[in-house]
């Protein structure tokens, strides 16, 4: 090409204790490029990404800008030089409006005059409408994502970067932000583009960066390849899928909710509405649904944590569990394993062993008169430990030494060992590792034959289209009837999750 | 017949009110920016006795508010250390800020008992302050009164009309988006903690070359705890602090006055009042938890570590 | 920027500087206090040695230091579990003031009579006494969700009128020279003295069998592991189960009684009489106790002999230096800052960079 590459980054390391999260890192970006850098959670290109922007500094290595050799000290120079970044955790106030979020996002001469004009008139250019009025608070994740994107074009940024931007949308979003892209790319914007989502970026990226443990290891043109050949690169190995035995005779109703609804205890939470699901035992159950509609909610009344007013609107078996607290209900034979692994699954700063007590305690008989039995809880926790080969260097180590799947294997592997007979995981593989996300997946399907009931909330498509035999998606806090995964397709899904929810038809762009 | 013991009654409010004008302003700031200073009493104290100090080594009234501000900004630097760069617990430290304060000020204040200062100098404007009761109203009091009501207005105009505020109060929201845009949120911490700490020994200042012109132990009796809960009071809005910290003022005068016309009551019952009324106060804001959530900055309390 | 050093988060917690962190602190105090005295004209060596060796260097010393220790001991073994579950009940002294008053009162109720059981019904009263007083900010905080930090506080200064009012009033001694005081309690009312010529009594006992509970409670029991989880992780406490709302209760009413008992075992062991000034700010001090004691009650014990000697310190210095007690104040929030700030290293360590980070760039 005889244009200069618009950005290039040579030989980049950083590294944070225990880990070296970019090791001597390349990456070249075109002029109206959509480049995409693909890796699994924990590759390292967040990190990457955050150098580009200013955000932190590297150890070593130099960045390279339209044939410029310079060190961005900071965001607000990035934006000057022509770098626009929407984050995957929205860097946004919740308490203020759309116009000061803006405001805020640019720099102090182009915050001022006629702001909101000039929001609207950008946002209409690009199909993303926004009110520049409206309080951040009272809008829904696909309209927050365009405050972001809006911010970063009122600067005609000449580089973009999205770090994992459709990870909040439902499909049919994605294909309008998909529009957009493909419009600034024309118009000559690159636009680096993370995702660890194939079908995405063979769909819209020219060209590919795939990083694992910190390092590049390909590159490819993603039009030229498979979504299969791409994950191996990826992950670096054959990638297995979880055996699932014969099919169970499924017919007694394991867990029952019959019109539940209850209003969320959160700030801008989701209220449930009207809910009503059963599962049998020996079925995996999966809840797909975009972050943010209920989710939490719907977990936090199956665990307890939330009661409801009439006991009979759940019933695990025959027993109406509305007014008992987890505890009791673990009695019973539930579990539970929370999306969040650290602070709500295990205290980070406790060890393996008293992490178990949270959830093992009277079950196991670990706790005797109200006093603790130090010895059999250590053994226990080393008897999980082994079964579900944790890496760790022993039980008295604190929940948060443990990378994000060991720690993820421990959590299920603490409810799993207690033989539960029916179970409810939110996210179980979300930011682990291949091989740590095929064990778990195995041990839920494993559970499942043995007659457990297995729900699972999940936005990871390919996750429930894997393991579950029925599919239901929640949206705004409504649930759709479950139907066998079988009979189901991406579309389908994607129409259900936008249907009444938020971001649904009637606040869609275009 | 009224007017008689009404004018003075009012004019000894502002006394009263205005040190928590001072303390709650500028701990509506430091709150703003995520950060819960509990050291406002040691702060004050601090405050009261470098400017008494001061003003009874200079005869300089406004020498002395100065030193009291720079003290209760030398303390708050302490804090500000120790919260926004060592990441030590905010609720802890803020209590240590108190402890040592009052230790402090009353290791200094020692050789101080028992001398006394004139008080600082009352506004008089020819013909103006002599108009009958609105002139001395609006126009007999001392410089500070006066200074507490531009501070008010001053923090309002900060934090609502200037970009600057809208970064303060971004930092207070989410510290972790302000960081990634690129604001420096322990710089605006720092900055904010550090107002906060002049603004409490401004504060104390008046109670010490003021309201009382004397020193006492522990002369605060309380007034900074009471400060932080007006914050709490006027959820975080300065013009509510102010009129929070007159109704306070007003409950503290109507005690002296109850027991300079003899009502039944012992003294020590009506001295409780403050401090009942303080807790009647916070119980009725925070009844509606979600209301008092979304007032509150979203990141208040939160020690910020950026990872990079 | 030009920091020569930055903060770096350490993969897991140090056990190890949790325990090294206080005498970091206790050393750089001291060093501080030797630099502050001799800024004050005071030659350090004889400061530290009139502050720290003196005030133990005889039985009487060493009993005195157990009379004071003990309430700093009692108290700070209660707010310990309150902290742990991240309730901030800094209102102890409020609390001992109630607690003593409510033991006291029993005692001028029976000031005439002899009787084995007034003893034991004072400490009853005491420890219910102070529960009462913790059980407004408790009730608050889980009812109406009001911050126990400022209610708490609040209620200290209304517990001090309290005591005002009635040694002003009712309670005054009918046959005192109308001195605010109380008549003197019935040797009934007084707890047995364990050492002749001084005044170590039985409350000493009292404080290392709660030292004791509290250990069992912390380390061994489900309930301190209950409030642990609650402190360190709110959420995960309601995912197992734990009632968050009883455990607010339990902590509240537990660290109140305790400090009940500290108010009347400090009258009727080293006082006997109610006077205006029960405490000079035990409550308050034991918050630093707590801290400087690792929240735990082994912890607390020695915190509290050291806090005890800060006491004792400022009257000693008060005496051979001619200075004023208040430095007693100084030196106890002194050592809490130096502790918070060592703590720091208990999470975090100190990277140093040789070079401005970088600057490889430049070829």
């Amino acid at each position: 090409m005889a244009q200069s590459p618009r950005l290039q980054v040579v030989d980049i390391t950083k590294s944070y204790p225990g880990v070296v999260a970019n090791d001597k890192v390349n990456l070249t970006v075109n002029p109206g490029e959509i480049h995409a850098l693909l890796g699994e959670n924990g590759a390292g290109k967040s990190t990457l990404v955050k150098y580009i922007y200013g955000v932190h500094e590297a150890d070593e290595g130099r960045l390279v800008w339209e044939g410029k050799e310079l060190q961005i000290s900071n965001p607000s120079h990035a934006r000057k030089l022509g770098i626009g970044m929407v984050f995957q955790h929205f860097s946004l106030f919740d308490a203020m409006t759309v116009e000061q979020n803006i405001a805020l996002g640019i720099d102090r001469k182009q915050a001022g005059g006629d702001l909101p004009n000039r929001i609207r008139e950008v946002s209409a250019h690009h199909g993303l409408f926004l009110d520049p009025s409206r309080y951040v608070h009272t809008l829904s994740v696909g309209e927050r994502q365009r405050i972001e994107v809006v911010r970063c074009l009122l600067q005609n940024p000449q580089l973009l970067i999205m770090d994992e931007p459709t990870s909040v949308l439902t499909p049919q979003e994605v294909e309008n932000l998909f529009k957009t892209l493909r419009l600034l790319s024309s118009a000559g914007v690159s636009i680096l583009y993370i995702s660890h989502k194939l079908q995405e970026i063979k769909a819209l990226c020219h060209a590919a960066t795939i990083m694992r443990r910190g390092k590049v290891v390909a590159r490819c043109k993603p039009e030229e390849q498979t979504t299969k050949s791409m994950a191996e690169m990826m992950m670096g190995q054959n990638v297995s899928s979880p055996v699932r035995s014969s099919a169970q005779t499924k017919s007694r109703v394991s867990l029952d909710i019959v019109d539940l609804s209850v209003s969320s205890t959160h700030q801008q939470g989701t209220d449930l509405k009207n809910i009503n699901l059963q599962v049998l035992s020996g079925e995996i159950m999966s809840v797909a649904g975009i972050a943010g509609n209920g989710q939490r909610e719907f977990l936090e009344v199956l665990s307890g944590e939330v009661l409801v007013d009439d006991p009979s609107m759940i019933r695990f078996g025959d027993i109406g569990v509305g007014r008992m607290g987890p505890m009791d209900r673990r009695k019973i034979g539930a579990a539970f394993v929370p999306e969040e692994r650290l602070g709500h699954g295990a205290v980070p700063d406790m060890s393996l062993w008293e992490n178990v007590l949270l959830s093992a305690g009277p079950q196991i008989k670990l706790v005797k008169n109200g006093f603790i039995r130090l010895r059999a809880a250590q053994k226990f926790t080393e008897e999980i430990v082994g079964k579900f080969r944790v890496v760790t260097q022993g039980v008295r180590r604190a929940a948060n030494s443990l990378s994000g799947g060991n720690l993820q294997k421990f959590i299920i592997g603490r409810e799993i060992i207690q033989k539960p007979r029916l179970i409810v995981a939110v996210q179980p593989t979300w930011g682990v590792d291949a091989g740590a996300a095929v064990s778990i997946r195995q041990a839920l399907i494993d559970l499942a034959g043995t007659g457990a009931a297995v729900l699972i909330v999940s936005q990871d498509l390919e996750e429930l289209f894997e393991i579950s035999d029925r599919i239901c998606v929640i949206s705004n806090g409504c649930l759709s009837a479950p139907r066998p995964t079988a009979s189901m397709t991406v579309q389908e899904i994607g129409l259900l999750m936008g249907e009444a929810g938020l971001g649904g038809k009637g606040a869609s762009p275009i | 017949m009224i007017l008689e013991w009404l004018l003075p009654a009012i004019l000894t409010i502002v006394t009263a009110a205005t040190p928590l004008v001072f303390a709650a302003v500028g701990e509506a700031v430091v709150e703003k920016a995520g950060v819960l200073n509990l050291g406002v009493e040691g702060m004050m104290v601090i405050g009261a006795i470098t400017a008494f100090a001061t003003a009874v080594s200079t005869e300089s009234g406004i020498l002395a508010v100065i030193a009291g501000a720079v003290a209760g900004l030398a303390l708050s630097l302490i804090f500000g250390v120790l919260t926004v760069y060592l990441q030590s617990n905010q609720v802890a430290t803020g209590l240590s800020l108190t402890i040592f304060g009052l230790g402090l000020s009353a290791l200094i204040g020692h050789s101080y008992v028992g001398k006394t200062f004139s008080g600082l100098p009352k506004l008089q404007l020819p013909v103006i302050s002599e108009i009958p009761i609105l002139g001395q109203l609006v126009f007999g009091h001392d410089g500070l009164v006066y200074l507490s009501v531009l501070s008010v207005m001053a923090v309002a105009w900060f934090l609502n009309r200037t970009r600057a505020g809208l970064v303060l109060r971004a930092v207070g929201e989410n510290h972790e988006a302000a960081h990634s845009i690129g604001y420096p949120v322990r710089l605006v911490r720092l900055s904010a903690i550090l107002f906060g700490g002049a603004m409490a020994g401004i504060g104390g200042a008046y109670l010490s070359i003021c309201y009382t012109p004397l020193w006492v132990e522990n002369m605060t009796a309380g007034r900074g705890w009471i400060a932080l809960a007006l914050v709490v009071f006027a959820s975080w809005r300065p013009w509510r602090a102010f009129f929070g910290a007159y109704l306070f003022g007003s409950i503290t005068i109507i005690q002296l006055y109850a027991q300079g016309m003899g009502v039944e009551v012992s003294a020590a019952f009506l001295s409780m009042l403050p401090y009942v009324a303080t807790i009647i106060v916070l119980v009725l804001i925070s009844r509606d938890s979600i209301r008092a959530r979304l007032n509150a900055p979203a990141c208040l309390g939160k020690n910020f570590h950026a990872t990079g | 920027m030009l920091a020569l050093f930055k903060l770096e988060r350490r993969p897991e917690t140090s056990r190890a500087m949790v325990y090294c962190s206080p005498l970091i602190a206790v050393v750089l105090t001291v060093f501080t206090a030797m630099i502050m005295f001799s800024l004050l004209g005071v030659d350090p060596v004889k400061a530290i040695t009139v502050f720290f060796i003196e005030p133990i260097s005889s039985v009487d010393g060493i009993a005195e230091l157990c009379v004071k220790a003990t309430p700093l001991i009692l108290i700070g073994v209660g707010l310990s579990l309150g902290f742990k579950a991240d309730v901030w009940n800094i209102g102890a002294e409020g609390q001992l003031i109630i607690g003593a008053l409510s033991g006291g009162g029993l005692a001028l109720a029976f000031y005439d009579q002899e009787s084995i059981f007034l003893l034991p019904a004072m400490l009853v009263f005491g420890i219910l006494g102070g529960m009462f007083w913790a059980a407004i900010p408790a009730f608050l905080k889980t009812r109406y969700n009001t911050n126990e930090i400022l209610t708490s506080l609040m209620l200290t200064y209304v517990g001090l009128l309290v005591l005002s009012y009635l040694i002003h009033g009712p309670w005054k001694d009918p046959d005192g020279q109308n001195f605010p005081e109380s008549r003197l309690f019935h040797e009934s009312a007084l707890l047995p003295i364990l050492i002749d010529e001084t005044r170590l009594n039985l409350g000493w006992f009292v404080a290392l069998l709660v030292v004791a509970l509290g250990w069992v409670l912390v380390s061994r029991h489900v309930i301190g592991f209950q409030i642990k989880v609650v402190g360190m992780a709110a959420m995960a406490a309601s995912f197992a189960g734990f009632k968050e709302k009883k455990l607010v209760w339990l902590t509240l009413l537990v660290s109140g009684g305790c400090a009940g008992l500290a108010g009347v075992i400090e009258l009727s062991g080293a006082i006997g009489q109610i006077v205006p000034s029960i405490s000079p700010g035990y409550g308050f001090t034991a918050i630093i106790v707590a801290f400087l004691g690792r929240l735990h009650p082994v912890g607390v014990f020695f915190a509290g002999l050291l806090m005890a000697l800060t006491y004792l310190g400022g009257d000693s210095a008060q005496i051979s230096l001619n200075m004023p007690n208040a430095v007693t104040g100084v030196f106890q929030g002194m050592l809490l800052f130096f502790l918070l700030a060592s703590d720091v290293l208990i999470r975090y360590r100190f990277k140093f960079s040789q070079s401005p980070p970088m600057s490889e760039r430049q070829q």
